[in-house]
Protein backbone atom coordinates (compact mmCIF):
# COMPACT_ATOMS: atom_id res chain seq x y z
CA UNK A 1 0.00 0.00 0.00
CA UNK A 2 1.62 3.73 -1.07
CA UNK A 3 1.20 7.05 1.22
CA UNK A 4 -0.47 9.80 -0.41
CA UNK A 5 1.76 11.60 -1.67
CA UNK A 6 3.05 9.18 -4.12
CA UNK A 7 -0.36 10.36 -5.57
CA UNK A 8 -0.84 13.87 -5.44
CA UNK A 9 2.62 14.90 -6.52
CA UNK A 10 1.68 14.00 -10.22
CA UNK A 11 -1.81 15.43 -10.23
CA UNK A 12 -1.17 18.30 -12.10
CA UNK A 13 0.25 16.52 -15.03
CA UNK A 14 -2.42 13.43 -14.64
CA UNK A 15 -5.56 16.09 -13.93
CA UNK A 16 -5.25 18.51 -16.23
CA UNK A 17 -2.94 16.75 -18.86
CA UNK A 18 0.26 19.27 -17.78
CA UNK A 19 3.52 18.43 -19.69
CA UNK A 20 6.29 20.20 -21.26
CA UNK A 21 7.97 21.49 -24.38
CA UNK A 22 11.52 22.62 -25.26
CA UNK A 23 11.03 25.85 -27.47
CA UNK A 24 14.80 25.22 -28.13
CA UNK A 25 13.45 22.25 -30.81
CA UNK A 26 9.83 23.15 -30.30
CA UNK A 27 9.23 19.48 -29.12
CA UNK A 28 6.26 18.83 -27.16
CA UNK A 29 6.07 16.19 -24.11
CA UNK A 30 3.77 14.11 -22.73
CA UNK A 31 4.24 12.81 -20.03
CA UNK A 32 6.20 15.14 -18.69
CA UNK A 33 10.42 15.29 -18.85
CA UNK A 34 12.93 17.18 -17.34
CA UNK A 35 15.48 16.76 -19.72
CA UNK A 36 15.16 17.10 -23.54
CA UNK A 37 16.09 13.90 -25.24
CA UNK A 38 17.09 16.32 -28.49
CA UNK A 39 18.66 18.92 -26.74
CA UNK A 40 19.79 17.36 -23.50
CA UNK A 41 21.81 20.09 -21.56
CA UNK A 42 21.10 22.90 -23.79
CA UNK A 43 16.99 22.16 -23.83
CA UNK A 44 14.90 24.83 -22.89
CA UNK A 45 11.75 23.31 -20.52
CA UNK A 46 8.62 24.80 -19.86
CA UNK A 47 4.75 23.72 -18.85
CA UNK A 48 2.53 22.48 -21.96
CA UNK A 49 -0.86 22.04 -20.77
CA UNK A 50 -2.29 19.55 -23.73
CA UNK A 51 -5.56 20.06 -25.03
CA UNK A 52 -6.24 16.41 -24.91
CA UNK A 53 -7.40 15.36 -28.64
CA UNK A 54 -5.74 12.63 -30.35
CA UNK A 55 -5.81 9.59 -32.13
CA UNK A 56 -5.71 6.03 -31.51
CA UNK A 57 -2.64 4.25 -32.34
CA UNK A 58 -2.94 0.99 -30.90
CA UNK A 59 -5.23 -0.87 -28.43
CA UNK A 60 -5.90 -3.70 -26.23
CA UNK A 61 -8.91 -5.02 -24.60
CA UNK A 62 -7.56 -6.44 -20.73
CA UNK A 63 -9.96 -9.32 -19.53
CA UNK A 64 -7.01 -10.33 -16.92
CA UNK A 65 -6.14 -7.12 -15.02
CA UNK A 66 -3.85 -6.62 -11.96
CA UNK A 67 -5.77 -6.66 -8.41
CA UNK A 68 -6.68 -3.01 -8.47
CA UNK A 69 -8.21 -2.68 -11.92
CA UNK A 70 -10.05 -6.27 -11.60
CA UNK A 71 -13.44 -4.94 -10.54
CA UNK A 72 -12.86 -2.61 -14.12
CA UNK A 73 -12.81 -5.81 -16.77
CA UNK A 74 -12.94 -5.69 -19.60
CA UNK A 75 -11.69 -2.05 -20.48
CA UNK A 76 -9.97 -0.68 -23.53
CA UNK A 77 -6.17 0.36 -23.52
CA UNK A 78 -4.86 2.65 -26.04
CA UNK A 79 -1.80 4.68 -27.25
CA UNK A 80 -3.10 7.62 -27.89
CA UNK A 81 -1.47 10.27 -30.18
CA UNK A 82 -1.85 13.76 -28.64
CA UNK A 83 -2.35 16.73 -31.63
CA UNK A 84 0.30 18.15 -30.61
CA UNK A 85 2.87 14.97 -31.41
CA UNK A 86 3.19 13.47 -28.28
CA UNK A 87 2.03 9.89 -27.53
CA UNK A 88 0.64 8.23 -24.53
CA UNK A 89 -1.52 5.36 -22.41
CA UNK A 90 -4.96 5.36 -21.16
CA UNK A 91 -7.97 3.81 -20.98
CA UNK A 92 -10.63 4.68 -23.56
CA UNK A 93 -14.25 4.35 -22.63
CA UNK A 94 -16.19 2.56 -25.31
CA UNK A 95 -17.11 -0.86 -26.02
CA UNK A 96 -14.45 -3.40 -27.00
CA UNK A 97 -16.26 -3.78 -30.45
CA UNK A 98 -16.27 -0.37 -30.78
CA UNK A 99 -12.36 0.88 -30.14
CA UNK A 100 -10.77 1.18 -33.17
CA UNK A 101 -6.76 2.57 -34.62
CA UNK A 102 -7.56 5.65 -36.29
CA UNK A 103 -10.35 6.22 -33.48
CA UNK A 104 -10.33 9.90 -32.19
CA UNK A 105 -10.77 10.30 -28.94
CA UNK A 106 -10.92 13.19 -25.96
CA UNK A 107 -10.11 13.52 -22.54
CA UNK A 108 -12.40 12.88 -19.46
CA UNK A 109 -11.79 13.34 -16.18
CA UNK A 110 -12.69 9.83 -14.04
CA UNK A 111 -11.66 7.75 -11.21
CA UNK A 112 -8.63 5.81 -12.39
CA UNK A 113 -8.57 2.95 -9.78
CA UNK A 114 -8.03 1.61 -5.68
CA UNK A 115 -5.61 0.82 -3.96
CA UNK A 116 -6.72 -3.08 -2.38
CA UNK A 117 -10.41 -3.14 -0.56
CA UNK A 118 -9.50 0.24 1.92
CA UNK A 119 -6.68 1.45 -0.13
CA UNK A 120 -6.38 5.65 -1.63
CA UNK A 121 -8.90 6.66 -4.62
CA UNK A 122 -7.06 7.90 -7.32
CA UNK A 123 -8.29 10.09 -10.28
CA UNK A 124 -6.98 10.80 -13.98
CA UNK A 125 -7.42 11.26 -17.42
CA UNK A 126 -9.26 8.82 -19.35
CA UNK A 127 -10.50 8.78 -23.58
CA UNK A 128 -13.89 8.86 -25.13
CA UNK A 129 -14.44 8.58 -28.65
CA UNK A 130 -15.41 11.89 -30.53
CA UNK A 131 -17.63 12.09 -33.29
CA UNK A 132 -16.40 13.88 -36.65
CA UNK A 133 -13.24 15.38 -37.12
CA UNK A 134 -10.92 16.96 -33.95
CA UNK B 1 40.21 -8.00 -24.52
CA UNK B 2 40.43 -11.39 -24.10
CA UNK B 3 38.75 -14.17 -26.35
CA UNK B 4 35.75 -16.23 -23.29
CA UNK B 5 34.32 -19.08 -23.50
CA UNK B 6 31.79 -21.32 -21.56
CA UNK B 7 33.19 -24.57 -19.78
CA UNK B 8 30.19 -25.40 -18.10
CA UNK B 9 26.57 -25.07 -17.81
CA UNK B 10 23.73 -26.36 -16.02
CA UNK B 11 19.69 -25.33 -15.39
CA UNK B 12 16.83 -27.08 -13.12
CA UNK B 13 14.06 -27.89 -14.51
CA UNK B 14 11.67 -25.29 -15.19
CA UNK B 15 8.37 -25.21 -13.43
CA UNK B 16 6.11 -24.91 -9.90
CA UNK B 17 8.68 -25.98 -7.97
CA UNK B 18 6.27 -26.00 -4.94
CA UNK B 19 8.68 -28.51 -2.80
CA UNK B 20 11.61 -25.54 -3.43
CA UNK B 21 12.99 -22.12 -2.27
CA UNK B 22 14.81 -19.99 -4.26
CA UNK B 23 18.04 -20.99 -2.63
CA UNK B 24 17.16 -24.82 -3.38
CA UNK B 25 17.00 -23.37 -6.87
CA UNK B 26 20.57 -22.54 -6.58
CA UNK B 27 21.85 -24.73 -5.44
CA UNK B 28 20.62 -27.32 -7.57
CA UNK B 29 21.56 -25.27 -10.85
CA UNK B 30 25.18 -24.49 -9.38
CA UNK B 31 26.58 -27.98 -8.30
CA UNK B 32 25.30 -29.16 -12.04
CA UNK B 33 27.35 -26.13 -13.58
CA UNK B 34 30.34 -26.44 -11.38
CA UNK B 35 30.34 -30.05 -12.12
CA UNK B 36 29.94 -29.72 -15.75
CA UNK B 37 32.58 -27.50 -16.00
CA UNK B 38 35.04 -29.51 -13.24
CA UNK B 39 35.97 -26.45 -11.54
CA UNK B 40 36.17 -25.82 -7.84
CA UNK B 41 35.27 -23.48 -5.45
CA UNK B 42 38.89 -21.79 -4.68
CA UNK B 43 39.16 -21.43 -8.40
CA UNK B 44 35.92 -19.16 -8.92
CA UNK B 45 36.63 -15.36 -8.77
CA UNK B 46 33.23 -13.56 -9.36
CA UNK B 47 29.45 -14.79 -9.16
CA UNK B 48 26.71 -12.41 -11.07
CA UNK B 49 23.25 -13.21 -11.01
CA UNK B 50 20.39 -12.32 -12.54
CA UNK B 51 16.66 -12.22 -10.37
CA UNK B 52 14.46 -9.55 -11.05
CA UNK B 53 12.24 -9.19 -8.07
CA UNK B 54 13.46 -11.65 -5.02
CA UNK B 55 11.80 -8.54 -2.81
CA UNK B 56 8.18 -8.97 -4.40
CA UNK B 57 8.30 -12.61 -5.00
CA UNK B 58 10.01 -14.35 -2.15
CA UNK B 59 10.53 -10.72 0.16
CA UNK B 60 14.14 -11.64 -0.14
CA UNK B 61 16.74 -9.21 -1.27
CA UNK B 62 20.78 -9.24 -1.06
CA UNK B 63 20.72 -12.04 -3.67
CA UNK B 64 24.45 -11.55 -4.51
CA UNK B 65 25.59 -12.30 -1.12
CA UNK B 66 22.51 -15.18 -0.92
CA UNK B 67 23.33 -17.06 -3.68
CA UNK B 68 27.74 -17.08 -2.89
CA UNK B 69 26.59 -18.08 0.69
CA UNK B 70 24.36 -21.25 -0.19
CA UNK B 71 26.89 -22.48 -2.96
CA UNK B 72 29.18 -22.82 -0.03
CA UNK B 73 31.50 -19.87 -0.87
CA UNK B 74 31.28 -17.62 2.39
CA UNK B 75 34.47 -18.43 3.80
CA UNK B 76 36.50 -18.18 0.30
CA UNK B 77 34.93 -14.65 0.29
CA UNK B 78 34.26 -14.33 -3.45
CA UNK B 79 32.72 -10.89 -4.80
CA UNK B 80 29.36 -11.53 -5.63
CA UNK B 81 26.83 -9.32 -7.48
CA UNK B 82 22.94 -9.03 -8.52
CA UNK B 83 22.20 -7.72 -11.61
CA UNK B 84 18.69 -6.52 -12.91
CA UNK B 85 17.28 -5.18 -15.73
CA UNK B 86 13.72 -6.65 -15.64
CA UNK B 87 13.39 -9.70 -17.63
CA UNK B 88 16.74 -9.58 -19.31
CA UNK B 89 18.43 -9.83 -15.70
CA UNK B 90 19.88 -13.25 -16.91
CA UNK B 91 21.07 -11.94 -19.94
CA UNK B 92 22.70 -9.14 -18.39
CA UNK B 93 24.38 -11.08 -15.88
CA UNK B 94 26.00 -12.98 -18.48
CA UNK B 95 27.18 -10.14 -20.22
CA UNK B 96 28.90 -9.02 -16.77
CA UNK B 97 30.83 -12.03 -16.09
CA UNK B 98 31.37 -12.19 -20.28
CA UNK B 99 33.28 -8.51 -19.27
CA UNK B 100 35.03 -9.44 -16.27
CA UNK B 101 36.36 -12.33 -17.55
CA UNK B 102 37.28 -10.18 -21.18
CA UNK B 103 38.81 -7.92 -19.53
CA UNK B 104 41.25 -9.81 -17.70
CA UNK B 105 40.02 -8.88 -13.87
CA UNK B 106 38.60 -12.13 -13.08
CA UNK B 107 39.56 -15.58 -14.85
CA UNK B 108 36.50 -18.38 -13.73
CA UNK B 109 33.57 -16.16 -13.07
CA UNK B 110 29.66 -17.80 -12.63
CA UNK B 111 26.81 -16.56 -14.63
CA UNK B 112 23.77 -17.85 -12.88
CA UNK B 113 19.66 -16.73 -12.86
CA UNK B 114 17.08 -17.24 -11.04
CA UNK B 115 13.39 -16.61 -10.15
CA UNK B 116 11.37 -18.16 -7.19
CA UNK B 117 7.83 -17.35 -8.64
CA UNK B 118 5.23 -19.12 -7.03
CA UNK B 119 4.99 -18.39 -3.42
CA UNK B 120 2.90 -15.64 -4.13
CA UNK B 121 -0.43 -14.95 -6.38
CA UNK B 122 -1.46 -14.70 -9.45
CA UNK B 123 -2.02 -10.69 -8.75
CA UNK B 124 0.91 -10.09 -6.96
CA UNK B 125 3.10 -12.27 -9.56
CA UNK B 126 1.32 -9.91 -11.98
CA UNK B 127 1.75 -6.41 -10.87
CA UNK B 128 5.60 -7.68 -9.79
CA UNK B 129 6.03 -8.11 -13.35
CA UNK B 130 4.00 -5.24 -14.41
CA UNK B 131 7.13 -3.78 -13.12
CA UNK B 132 8.73 -3.82 -15.97
CA UNK B 133 6.50 -1.41 -17.29
CA UNK B 134 6.51 2.28 -16.81
CA UNK B 135 4.65 2.56 -13.26
CA UNK B 136 3.94 5.75 -13.58
CA UNK B 137 2.42 6.07 -16.91
CA UNK B 138 1.33 3.02 -17.80
CA UNK B 139 0.60 1.08 -15.08
CA UNK B 140 -0.86 3.85 -13.43
CA UNK B 141 -3.40 3.96 -16.40
CA UNK B 142 -4.60 0.34 -16.10
CA UNK B 143 -1.78 -1.02 -18.56
CA UNK B 144 -0.45 -5.09 -17.62
CA UNK B 145 2.30 -6.45 -19.17
CA UNK B 146 0.41 -8.68 -21.28
CA UNK B 147 -1.50 -5.34 -22.58
CA UNK B 148 1.69 -3.73 -24.04
CA UNK B 149 2.70 -7.09 -26.21
CA UNK B 150 -1.09 -6.72 -27.13
CA UNK B 151 -1.20 -3.39 -28.68
CA UNK B 152 2.78 -4.15 -30.39
CA UNK B 153 0.78 -7.40 -32.08
CA UNK B 154 -2.98 -4.98 -32.42
CA UNK B 155 -0.48 -2.44 -34.52
CA UNK B 156 1.57 -5.25 -36.08
CA UNK B 157 -1.63 -6.79 -37.55
CA UNK B 158 -3.17 -3.53 -38.76
CA UNK B 159 -0.12 -2.62 -40.67
CA UNK B 160 1.49 -6.13 -41.90
CA UNK B 161 -1.58 -8.54 -42.40
CA UNK B 162 -0.15 -10.38 -39.35
CA UNK B 163 -2.93 -13.12 -37.96
CA UNK B 164 -3.79 -14.48 -34.68
CA UNK B 165 -3.34 -18.06 -36.17
CA UNK B 166 0.48 -16.77 -37.13
CA UNK B 167 0.55 -15.58 -33.19
CA UNK B 168 -0.96 -19.00 -32.50
CA UNK B 169 1.60 -20.59 -34.79
CA UNK B 170 4.90 -19.55 -32.56
CA UNK B 171 3.52 -21.64 -29.04
CA UNK B 172 2.55 -24.18 -31.39
CA UNK B 173 5.70 -24.81 -32.23
CA UNK B 174 7.61 -24.13 -28.90
CA UNK B 175 5.61 -26.25 -27.00
CA UNK B 176 6.47 -28.88 -30.12
CA UNK B 177 10.25 -28.02 -29.14
CA UNK B 178 9.56 -28.18 -25.38
CA UNK B 179 7.50 -31.81 -25.43
CA UNK B 180 11.70 -33.05 -26.48
CA UNK B 181 13.13 -31.22 -23.53
CA UNK B 182 13.25 -32.33 -20.07
CA UNK B 183 13.19 -29.63 -18.42
CA UNK B 184 10.59 -27.52 -19.72
CA UNK B 185 7.81 -26.83 -18.06
CA UNK B 186 4.93 -28.03 -20.49
CA UNK B 187 5.59 -31.13 -22.46
CA UNK B 188 2.24 -31.31 -24.13
CA UNK B 189 1.46 -30.69 -28.32
CA UNK B 190 -1.08 -28.24 -28.61
CA UNK B 191 -2.85 -26.71 -31.88
CA UNK B 192 -3.85 -23.59 -33.13
CA UNK B 193 -7.35 -24.32 -32.65
CA UNK B 194 -6.39 -25.03 -28.73
CA UNK B 195 -4.60 -21.62 -28.26
CA UNK B 196 -7.49 -19.58 -30.14
CA UNK B 197 -10.09 -21.71 -27.81
CA UNK B 198 -7.77 -20.06 -24.60
CA UNK B 199 -9.60 -17.14 -22.97
CA UNK B 200 -8.31 -13.98 -23.95
CA UNK B 201 -6.07 -11.91 -21.44
CA UNK B 202 -5.25 -8.79 -23.23
CA UNK B 203 -7.07 -8.77 -26.69
CA UNK B 204 -5.40 -10.45 -28.90
CA UNK B 205 -3.42 -12.09 -26.69
CA UNK B 206 -5.17 -15.60 -25.13
CA UNK B 207 -3.48 -17.29 -22.34
CA UNK B 208 -1.62 -19.78 -24.69
CA UNK B 209 0.27 -16.35 -26.29
CA UNK B 210 1.47 -15.94 -22.82
CA UNK B 211 4.46 -17.66 -21.31
CA UNK B 212 3.86 -18.75 -17.83
CA UNK B 213 4.87 -18.31 -14.54
CA UNK B 214 7.76 -20.49 -13.42
CA UNK B 215 10.21 -21.68 -11.13
CA UNK B 216 13.76 -22.17 -12.00
CA UNK B 217 17.65 -21.40 -12.40
CA UNK B 218 20.22 -22.08 -15.19
CA UNK B 219 23.99 -21.09 -14.41
CA UNK B 220 26.95 -20.76 -16.83
CA UNK B 221 30.75 -20.92 -15.85
CA UNK B 222 32.95 -19.06 -18.19
CA UNK B 223 36.95 -18.72 -18.36
CA UNK B 224 39.44 -17.12 -21.01
CA UNK B 225 39.42 -19.05 -24.05
CA UNK B 226 43.19 -19.92 -23.52
CA UNK B 227 42.08 -21.58 -20.43
CA UNK B 228 39.29 -23.46 -21.73
CA UNK B 229 40.68 -26.35 -22.50
CA UNK B 230 42.05 -27.01 -19.09
CA UNK B 231 38.57 -27.64 -18.00
CA UNK B 232 36.37 -28.53 -21.05
CA UNK B 233 36.70 -30.84 -24.03
CA UNK B 234 33.68 -28.88 -26.21
CA UNK B 235 33.88 -24.97 -24.63
CA UNK B 236 31.84 -22.91 -26.32
CA UNK B 237 33.40 -19.55 -27.24
CA UNK B 238 31.46 -16.38 -26.84
CA UNK B 239 31.85 -14.62 -30.21
CA UNK B 240 29.82 -11.34 -29.10
CA UNK B 241 28.09 -10.07 -26.43
CA UNK B 242 25.81 -6.56 -26.65
CA UNK B 243 23.19 -4.73 -24.99
CA UNK B 244 21.28 -1.72 -26.00
CA UNK B 245 18.46 0.54 -23.89
CA UNK B 246 15.14 2.25 -25.12
CA UNK B 247 12.65 4.25 -23.33
CA UNK B 248 10.83 2.62 -20.49
CA UNK B 249 7.67 3.20 -21.74
CA UNK B 250 6.14 1.40 -25.24
CA UNK B 251 4.15 4.54 -26.19
CA UNK B 252 7.73 6.40 -26.28
CA UNK B 253 9.28 4.31 -28.71
CA UNK B 254 10.05 5.77 -32.33
CA UNK B 255 7.97 2.56 -33.92
CA UNK B 256 6.01 0.54 -31.39
CA UNK B 257 5.96 -3.16 -33.65
CA UNK B 258 10.00 -3.11 -33.55
CA UNK B 259 12.22 -3.18 -30.50
CA UNK B 260 14.62 -0.52 -31.32
CA UNK B 261 16.75 -1.82 -27.95
CA UNK B 262 16.91 -5.28 -29.97
CA UNK B 263 17.97 -3.95 -33.15
CA UNK B 264 20.89 -2.03 -31.87
CA UNK B 265 21.76 -4.91 -30.16
CA UNK B 266 21.97 -7.59 -32.40
CA UNK B 267 23.82 -4.82 -34.91
CA UNK B 268 26.25 -4.27 -32.24
CA UNK B 269 26.61 -8.24 -31.67
CA UNK B 270 26.66 -9.30 -35.44
CA UNK B 271 29.97 -6.78 -36.02
CA UNK B 272 31.61 -7.86 -33.15
CA UNK B 273 31.19 -11.26 -34.67
CA UNK B 274 31.84 -10.45 -37.95
CA UNK B 275 28.84 -12.08 -39.02
CA UNK B 276 25.51 -11.77 -40.62
CA UNK B 277 22.38 -12.96 -39.74
CA UNK B 278 22.03 -15.79 -42.57
CA UNK B 279 25.08 -17.31 -40.95
CA UNK B 280 23.71 -17.90 -37.61
CA UNK B 281 22.26 -21.61 -37.69
CA UNK B 282 19.31 -21.22 -34.53
CA UNK B 283 18.82 -18.70 -31.73
CA UNK B 284 16.92 -18.47 -28.69
CA UNK B 285 15.02 -15.53 -28.82
CA UNK B 286 12.69 -14.01 -26.14
CA UNK B 287 9.23 -15.35 -26.76
CA UNK B 288 7.53 -13.93 -23.28
CA UNK B 289 4.28 -13.19 -25.92
CA UNK B 290 4.24 -14.93 -29.19
CA UNK B 291 4.53 -11.63 -30.88
CA UNK B 292 7.64 -10.86 -29.05
CA UNK B 293 9.22 -14.01 -31.20
CA UNK B 294 7.88 -12.45 -34.62
CA UNK B 295 9.17 -8.93 -33.74
CA UNK B 296 12.53 -10.87 -32.31
CA UNK B 297 13.04 -12.37 -35.81
CA UNK B 298 12.16 -9.68 -37.64
CA UNK B 299 14.35 -7.06 -35.58
CA UNK B 300 17.35 -9.45 -35.24
CA UNK B 301 17.37 -9.28 -39.02
CA UNK B 302 16.44 -13.06 -39.99
CA UNK B 303 13.41 -12.11 -42.12
CA UNK B 304 12.59 -8.81 -43.30
CA UNK B 305 9.95 -6.42 -40.69
CA UNK B 306 6.68 -7.32 -41.34
CA UNK B 307 7.05 -11.09 -42.32
CA UNK B 308 8.00 -13.12 -38.97
CA UNK B 309 4.28 -14.49 -39.01
CA UNK B 310 5.04 -15.68 -42.38
CA UNK B 311 8.25 -17.33 -41.21
CA UNK B 312 6.68 -19.28 -38.23
CA UNK B 313 3.78 -20.75 -40.69
CA UNK B 314 6.08 -21.45 -43.37
CA UNK B 315 8.42 -23.53 -41.66
CA UNK B 316 11.43 -21.24 -41.56
CA UNK B 317 11.81 -21.24 -37.67
CA UNK B 318 10.76 -24.95 -36.95
CA UNK B 319 13.67 -27.34 -36.12
CA UNK B 320 15.00 -28.33 -39.75
CA UNK B 321 13.89 -24.95 -41.01
CA UNK B 322 16.26 -22.71 -42.25
CA UNK B 323 16.87 -20.46 -39.05
CA UNK B 324 15.32 -22.83 -36.09
CA UNK B 325 13.68 -20.37 -33.40
CA UNK B 326 13.72 -21.40 -29.51
CA UNK B 327 14.30 -25.33 -30.05
CA UNK B 328 14.08 -25.34 -26.22
CA UNK B 329 10.23 -24.62 -26.11
CA UNK B 330 11.47 -20.88 -25.68
CA UNK B 331 9.82 -18.66 -22.43
CA UNK B 332 6.47 -19.70 -23.63
CA UNK B 333 6.81 -23.62 -23.37
CA UNK B 334 9.91 -24.32 -21.62
CA UNK B 335 8.78 -21.35 -18.96
CA UNK B 336 10.01 -17.79 -17.98
CA UNK B 337 11.48 -17.46 -14.44
CA UNK B 338 12.35 -14.25 -15.20
CA UNK B 339 15.79 -13.76 -13.70
CA UNK B 340 16.68 -17.36 -14.27
CA UNK B 341 15.46 -16.58 -18.89
CA UNK B 342 19.03 -15.37 -20.15
CA UNK B 343 21.54 -17.98 -18.38
CA UNK B 344 18.84 -20.79 -19.49
CA UNK B 345 19.11 -19.36 -23.19
CA UNK B 346 22.88 -19.75 -22.99
CA UNK B 347 22.29 -23.26 -21.50
CA UNK B 348 20.10 -24.24 -24.48
CA UNK B 349 23.04 -22.80 -26.76
CA UNK B 350 25.68 -24.90 -25.07
CA UNK B 351 23.70 -27.89 -25.52
CA UNK B 352 23.54 -27.72 -28.88
CA UNK B 353 26.60 -26.64 -30.07
CA UNK B 354 28.04 -29.48 -28.15
CA UNK B 355 25.64 -31.81 -30.00
CA UNK B 356 24.37 -33.07 -26.67
CA UNK B 357 20.65 -31.64 -27.46
CA UNK B 358 19.09 -35.04 -28.12
CA UNK B 359 15.78 -35.08 -29.96
CA UNK B 360 15.75 -31.67 -30.80
CA UNK B 361 19.20 -31.41 -32.13
CA UNK B 362 19.63 -28.83 -34.72
CA UNK B 363 21.63 -30.59 -37.31
CA UNK B 364 25.48 -29.29 -37.86
CA UNK B 365 24.56 -26.49 -35.34
CA UNK B 366 27.91 -24.09 -35.30
CA UNK B 367 27.08 -20.50 -34.50
CA UNK B 368 23.94 -19.88 -31.93
CA UNK B 369 22.96 -16.72 -30.95
CA UNK B 370 20.72 -15.71 -27.64
CA UNK B 371 18.06 -12.67 -27.39
CA UNK B 372 17.12 -11.46 -23.81
CA UNK B 373 14.70 -8.61 -23.44
CA UNK B 374 13.76 -6.70 -20.26
CA UNK B 375 10.15 -5.38 -20.15
CA UNK B 376 8.59 -4.90 -23.88
CA UNK B 377 12.18 -3.40 -24.78
CA UNK B 378 13.42 -1.01 -22.30
CA UNK B 379 16.61 -3.70 -22.40
CA UNK B 380 17.70 -5.91 -24.59
CA UNK B 381 20.76 -8.08 -24.94
CA UNK B 382 22.03 -10.24 -27.71
CA UNK B 383 24.72 -12.78 -27.59
CA UNK B 384 26.57 -14.69 -30.42
CA UNK B 385 28.53 -18.15 -29.54
CA UNK B 386 29.94 -20.75 -31.48
CA UNK B 387 31.60 -24.40 -30.73
ZN1 LIG C 1 14.74 20.14 -27.23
Amino acid sequence: MSTVPRFWRHIPQRYNLVGTHCSKCDEYYYPPRTICPNCRRNAKMEDHKFKGLGTVVTYTTIYNATDDFKRQTPYNLAIIELLEGPRLTGQVICSPSEIEIGMKVKPVFRILGKEGDRGIIYYGTKFVPVEGSI
Amino acid sequence: MRSVSIIGAGCTRFGERWDDSLRDLVVETGIMALEDANVCGEEIDGLYVGNMSGGRFVEQEHIGALISDCAGLSRLHVPSTRVEAACASGGLALRQAVLAVASGYSDVVIAAGVEKMTDVTGGVAADALAAAADREWECFFGATFPALYAMIARLHMHRYGTTIEELAAVAVKNHHNGCMNSISQYQMEITVDKVLRSPLVADPLRVLDCSPITDGAAAVVLAPTEMAHKYSDAPIKILATAQASDTLALHDRRDITTLDASVHAARKAFGQAGLEPKEIDLAEVHDAFTIGEIAAIEDLGFVEKGEGGRAVEEGLTWIGGEIPINTSGGLKACGHPVGATGIKQAYEMVLQLRGEAGKRQVEGAEVGLTHNVGGCGGTALVHIMSR
